[in-house]
């Protein structure tokens, strides 16, 4: 592929053409902040952390969908990229809970010295199913002297795993992971308009009620625990959960031939998570129920009517390993 | 597509108002009875799915009209018939406010409060119909010069549209027994109504009858594509670049320019005349389709020649439903004539015009927002690049223009471009279509020339009903400007100088007695409803920006660090700078004016 030259904070960098300016400022050894962009998916742009200035453009740029051009010159670090990243971060920060995003992501919102107690208080939780019955265009008339949020109960329907939508930053990653971008189920979409769109089946209806096949590949790409293993959920409002205790052993799905990777995430004794490696040729990060979820067979625990997070939960508790 | 239903069976109505639309089921794997042959062979698949998906809203808009809702049972028949999955039909159908997805009346009274109306009685008219579940607040219903406006959606009945509404006709329709005449009389323009003879766009509107081809020929109708068809595309892109032409939709954009772009791409070319004019305070675009219909369907096939396109299609907003049927019913003639459809005029060039209905959303007036509501998806603008020009509707390259930029074509054909452009300015030539509504004597839209200043424009509406304090220039993502600028000439270039816009040609003069802080909270409410909630800085931003209004306009600010002052004007710039679209861009404008003009806030 030819070459295209540009500038990136005025350091002369060429790229191949085709690549992205995100991918041109990575090369350029500047890494950008990014939400709603991963490698396996089509670029949404709607996050707008990723924005950058491009002389000659009237407004700022996603540098995670613009494709380099000749001669471009890029600013990642100007006084409107600092400004808008800062407040669109404030945006999030002050509607959503953030509370599992990423270290990287937490340092860029250090980094623009983030403060989303500039907006308000956070207005109470909405009731559980409130903002999913929203219908478009009804005025939703502010509460006085909060700040909006998208706080609401998690939706909790299954053993498997857990839709916490106050955690939801709306990046689509979870619907094109869902669509055609991966799993091609189209369980879930965004519903609604404005402040009240939404991740939703049709009618909101459970997920066991929906085309969802528990994949569990949204999960895999939620970028702020939106969706979220049950076990993970489990053991972290118990305050059980405990990354330095983890392991992460890396094993091949032996349901069938295909040949995906697994990470097993283990913590005393037991599988808490399973995810798959994003580079991995064969999943890309994907993967089905059986290696998503499909694991209690290898930790048979035996205890009548106790799921193994029970168990981690119980053991936890007793500060100790417990026989079944 | 192997698609998962929820258990919910559509109802006969819901089916049939379905089928009325797509034809029965051709088999059982898109919802018709399983025929033995259907376990053998499958039917459908990929591609059929991709090539209907565009029908998606038309069919949901069927089920509306039929049953006053979307119904789990209907939303799955739907989904089937279509091969689309549920819960992207869900996603659509929730995204429009004129698609319920919960169960409500069969009739349904949507009251604007936007801001012509509410200064002109619709507040009042909210509060005594206050109570009914059948009645609801409604955005700028494009009929801002009959202030109070209503639409009462029917099920199973035309919608209907009230002006000048009082609570005992709205209630009437809501409870009435006999459908209202869909066609109350009456569609004149107060010039033409003076008797001006020298109105060239609107000379038709309000003096022939919108129904008639022989009126509309023998006013002069169908002599410029009969001519365009003689000169050729390209002598036709030429004369349009020679008049200058400039885009009327608000970007103001070259038109000559934008067809070289689209002209220069593939063969397969799309035009598309965007009718969804739901800027509050514009009304221009409805007067003309409901008035000289006609006019719309020779201009639309005269830009198609000039491009190059096959087809057509024409966006218009749900809530004109009179100015639908008055186009629908000119395509329909002008086919049967010979003026559209195969070999127009026996010239060998062929062109269709198919109609689109909004469902009640401002952001499909953004040209890519336009394009995947039509091809069935939810209204979310595109990032561009690519522009339309390169790939627009079904990725074609498209070129889209507003309905009074077209209807200026057969001005210009006829006259030739450098006589267009010898009125208005250099850079703004040509003549314009105007919206006054708000505190002035003779509402109406009015036809002048580029150049004409604010104060001409309203003396000529019958001059202020009171010393004004301001005037909304543009629509709500315009600006407020103040009397001192009302000699300002109303051209692109001297509204650019002083830092405002044109936009869709609103001008609202506001009154001295006027409220001005309820006007902000609801441009403010307006952009929270209507933005389409895809990208953080204006989904969250105009959130922001409607609490902190109401903070520093209830005189209880933050104790934070920052005032709502500034809070207000770094909101502005997140959403001007980093908004995908100009809805974003521009939701902070008319707030950022009112504020700068001492309208709002900071008063004792
Ligand atoms: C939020 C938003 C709403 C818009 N609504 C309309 C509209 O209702 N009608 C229209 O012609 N243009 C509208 N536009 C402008 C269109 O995107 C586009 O520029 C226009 O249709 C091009 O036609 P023109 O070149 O003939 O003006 C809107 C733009 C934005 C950002
Ligand atoms: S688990 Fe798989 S099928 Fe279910 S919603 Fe997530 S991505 Fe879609
Ligand atoms: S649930 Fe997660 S992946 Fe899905 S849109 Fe929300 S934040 Fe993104
Ligand atoms: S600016 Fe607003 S309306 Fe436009 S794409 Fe973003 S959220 Fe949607
Ligand atoms: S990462 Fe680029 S817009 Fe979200
Ligand atoms: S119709 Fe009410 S403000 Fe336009």
């Amino acid at each position: 592929m030819k070459k295209v030259h540009l500038t990136v904070d005025g350091a002369a960098i060429s790229v191949p053409g085709g690549a992205s300016i995100l991918q041109a400022c990575r090369a350029a050894g500047k890494p950008q902040p990014t939400l709603c962009y991963l490698e396996t998916l089509t670029p949404v742009n709607t996050c707008r952390v990723c924005l950058v200035q491009v002389t000659g453009s009237r407004t700022l740029v996603p540098s995670c969908s613009r494709i380099v051009e000749e001669g471009m010159e890029v600013a990642t670090d100007s006084e409107p990229v600092r400004h808008t990243r800062k407040v669109v971060f404030e945006f999030l920060a002050s509607s959503v809970d953030l509370s599992l995003v990423d270290a990287e992501t937490r340092e860029w919102m250090d980094f623009y010295d983030v403060d989303p107690t500039r907006y308000g208080p956070a207005a109470p939780a909405a009731p559980a199913g409130a903002r999913d019955a929203r219908q478009a265009g009804h005025h939703q008339v502010p509460q006085p002297g909060w700040a909006e949020t998208v706080a609401q109960p998690a939706k909790i329907q299954d053993e498997l795993f857990v839709r916490d939508y106050g955690k939801c930053i709306l990046c689509y990653k979870c619907v094109e992971a869902c669509g055609p971008d991966a799993q091609n189920t189209f369980a879930i979409q965004v519903a609604g308009r404005g402040f009240d769109a939404r991740i939703s089946t049709e009618f909101d209806v459970d997920l066991t009620s929906s085309a969802c096949v528990y994949c569990g590949n949204c999960i895999g790409v939620c970028p702020t625990g939106a969706l979220i293993f049950r076990s993970e959920y489990e053991l972290r409002n118990a305050g059980l959960w405990d990354e330095e205790a983890q392991t992460v052993t890396r094993t091949v799905c032996s349901y069938c031939g295909v040949g995906c990777n697994l990470e097993l995430w283990v913590q005393d004794n037991r599988i808490v998570k399973v995810t798959s490696p994003m580079d991995h040729a064969v999943t890309a990060g994907h993967l089905c129920i059986k290696g998503r979820f499909g694991y209690q067979y290898v930790q048979e625990l035996g205890g009548p009517a106790t799921t193994p997070i029970d168990m981690v939960l119980a053991a936890g508790r007793e500060g100790g390993f417990v026989e079944p | 597509m192997d698609l998962h239903f929820t258990s919910a069976f559509p109802s006969t109505p819901e089916r049939v108002a379905v089928d009325r639309l797509l034809g029965g089921p051709p088999s059982g794997w898109t919802g018709g009875a399983r025929a033995a042959a259907d376990y053998h062979v499958a039917l459908g698949g990929h591609h059929h799915a991709v090539g209907v998906r565009h029908r998606l809203l038309p069919a949901l808009q069927a089920v509306q009209s039929a049953i006053g809702w979307v119904s789990p049972g209907a939303l799955n028949y739907v989904a089937e018939r279509l091969s689309v999955p549920p819960a992207d039909v869900y996603a659509v159908a929730s995204f429009y406010a004129l698609l319920a997805t919960e169960q409500q009346s069969l009739r349904m009274a949507h009251v604007c409060e936007d801001v012509s109306c509410r200064t002109r009685g619709s507040l009042r008219l909210l509060e005594s119909l206050a109570g009914r579940d059948d009645v609801v607040p409604s955005p700028c219903l494009g009929q801002c010069d009959r202030s109070p406006a209503v639409l009462v959606q029917r099920a199973g009945e035309y919608d209907a549209s009230l002006w000048n509404a009082t609570a005992e006709d709205v209630a009437e329709v809501l409870e009435g027994a006999t459908p209202i005449d869909p066609e109350p009389g009456h569609y004149g323009v107060p010039q033409s109504e003076l008797g001006s003879d020298r109105l060239r766009l609107l000379r038709r509107v309000g003096t022939i009858d919108p129904y008639s081809l022989d009126e509309y020929r023998a006013t002069g109708g169908y002599a410029a594509l009969t001519k365009a068809l003689t000169m050729g595309p390209e002598e036709l892109i030429e004369e349009v670049k020679r008049a200058g032409i400039r885009g009327r939709g608000g970007a103001a954009f070259p038109v000559g320019a934008k067809w070289e772009a689209v002209v220069g791409q593939g063969p397969d070319r799309m035009l598309v005349c965007n009718a969804d004019e739901a800027e509050p305070g514009t009304f221009k675009d409805r007067g003309v389709m409901e008035g000289d219909p006609f006019s719309l369907v020779e201009a639309m096939t005269i830009a198609g020649y000039a491009i190059g396109a096959g087809r057509g299609f024409l966006y218009i907003r749900g809530e004109y439903p009179r100015a639908a049927r008055h186009v629908a019913s000119a395509l329909r003639t002008a086919t049967e004539s010979g003026l559209l459809g195969d070999n127009v005029l026996g010239s060998g060039f062929s062109f269709d015009i198919e109609i689109r209905m909004g469902g009640g959303a401002y952001i499909c007036g953004e040209e890519t927002a336009l394009f995947n509501s039509i091809e069935g998806f939810r209204g979310e603008p595109r990032q561009k690049p690519p522009y339309p020009a390169e790939a627009g509707l079904f990725g074609l390259p498209t070129a889209i223009n507003n309905v009074e930029t077209l209807i200026n074509l057969p001005l210009i054909v006829l006259e030739g471009g450098a006589a267009y452009a010898s009125r208005g300015t250099a850079a703004s030539t040509g003549i314009k279509l105007f919206c006054l509504s708000g505190d002035v004597a003779r509402p109406g839209v009015y036809e002048v020339d580029f150049g004409t200043t604010l104060r001409q424009l309203i003396d000529l509406a019958g001059g202020p009903l009171e010393e004004i304090a301001a005037i909304l220039l543009g629509g709500v993502s315009g600006s407020f400007v103040g009397p001192d600028l009302l000699d300002l000439p109303l051209t692109f270039e001297d509204t650019h100088a002083v830092g405002v816009s044109l936009g869709t040609a609103v001008v609202m003069p506001f009154g001295v007695s006027t409220d001005f802080d309820d006007l902000a909270l609801r441009i403010a409410a307006f952009f929270r409803d209507e933005s389409c909630g895809q990208c953080v800085p204006c989904r969250v931003g105009t959130v922001r920006q409607e609490e902190a209004l109401h903070r520093l306009i209830g005189g209880v600010p933050l104790n934070g660090a920052s005032s709502d002052l500034g809070l207000l004007a770094e909101i502005d710039e997140a959403m001007r700078m980093g908004s995908i679209c100009g809805l974003g861009h521009t939701a902070g404008n008319a707030i950022r004016s009112a504020i700068a003009l001492g309208l709002i806030g900071g008063r004792p």
